[in-house]
């Protein structure tokens, strides 16, 4: 299976509250709190799209969007 | 569809502290809905009172946000009516267990099909941070300055007891399996119970020093094991996770569709 490769990450700027649960649990550690206690991708490059801040996100903030694969 | 599709958006933000376990059993369950390809017009759910039953509303499904405890109650009463809806009744500590205990248990030795979620944070948020029947003893709260005494329900083992015909227990942190339990909880005929322990950062975080609500999810992840897993068996005292009882009994609804039946061949001859 090829892997996915990440296109962005859509945060809600609005919903997020900065409880910093995904910044605790990325396993890359892609994400941190900006200034305005705001969940933001500082290294999206080192991102895997393993989707689990957008699972765990309380405030249903986060998506994580994938490039489309059909590229045949 | 996507997720976003069966949210109310026009409420968001919704009224959850930040880092509520709350929001994260509302994501796993929007999931769960969406994996199962569900129509939303065919989904009631109806909740009682407390931050877990502001969940309705957030929900593009048909709700009901109804009394303290009694969202068992009309969720029966809509089932009866209407068994083809699927009814989902996320509850509280309280709703489920404390003023709503009585309904909790005759709803699951009835078997109606009805899949209750009990979204488990120790206790009353909403009004305060009063201790519940699931905080459990030694645990600080504004009612227990001195610690309680009480002993906690074991909601799996209550609702074994009580005749519910499929029992699951997962966590906030294990979103993932939260929403494959739910997946089944839902598709199961009958009353299925799920809980998910949730932490509630603001009031039984704080009062009894787990930090904020990553340190909280870890210790979700450290206190709980999957039943069968080498780790409960080394750990006996951890929470066991999983699914407890998955069992086949006559149905509510069918039971009393054939006492309709019955009555009606009465009737004619």
């Amino acid at each position: 299976m090829a892997r996915k490769k990440l296109k962005e990450h859509l945060i809600n700027r609005e919903w997020c509250k900065g409880c910093g649960i995904c910044v605790r649990f990325c396993p890359k550690n892609v994400l941190e709190l900006d200034n305005m206690e705001k969940a933001v991708a500082v290294r999206p490059e080192d991102c895997i799209c393993c989707r689990l801040c957008e699972f765990r996100c309380p405030d249903l903030a986060i998506e994580i969007v994938v490039e489309d694969e059909n590229d045949e | 569809m996507a997720i976003k599709d069966y949210l109310r958006e026009r409420f968001f933000p919704h009224m959850w502290c930040p880092g509520c376990g709350h929001g994260t059993v509302l994501n796993s369950l929007l999931r769960a809905v969406e994996e199962l390809g569900l129509n939303k017009s065919n989904i009631v759910m109806t909740s009682g009172i407390g931050c877990s039953a502001r969940i309705s509303g957030y929900v593009d499904f048909h709700s009901l946000h109804t009394l303290h405890g009694r969202a068992l109650a009309f969720a029966t009463g809509v089932k009866l009516s209407k068994p083809e809806l699927t009814v989902i009744v996320p509850m509280g500590d309280g709703d489920a267990l404390a003023i709503g205990g009585n309904h909790f248990i005759h709803a699951a030795r009835r078997n109606i099909d009805i899949t209750a979620i009990v979204m488990n944070n120790r206790i009353y948020g909403m009004t305060g941070g009063q201790f519940s029947p699931l905080s459990g003893p030694g645990k600080k709260a504004t009612t227990a300055p001195y610690l309680t005494i009480d002993n906690e329900f074991d909601v799996v083992e209550l609702a074994k007891a009580a005749g519910a015909t499929f029992v699951a227990r997962s966590t906030a942190y294990h979103c993932q399996e939260a929403t494959n339990y739910l997946k089944q909880a839902i598709l199961h005929k009958g009353f299925s119970v799920v809980e998910i322990l949730s932490q509630c950062p603001t009031h039984y975080g704080r009062k009894n020093r787990e930090g904020d609500a990553a340190a909280m999810l870890e210790i979700q992840r450290d206190s709980t094991a999957r039943i069968g897993s080498k780790a409960l068996d080394d750990n006996p005292h951890l929470i066991p996770r999983g699914i407890f009882v998955d069992i086949e009994k006559p149905e509510y609804c069918e039971e009393y569709n054939k006492i309709i039946d019955r009555a009606m061949k009465r009737k004619a001859s």
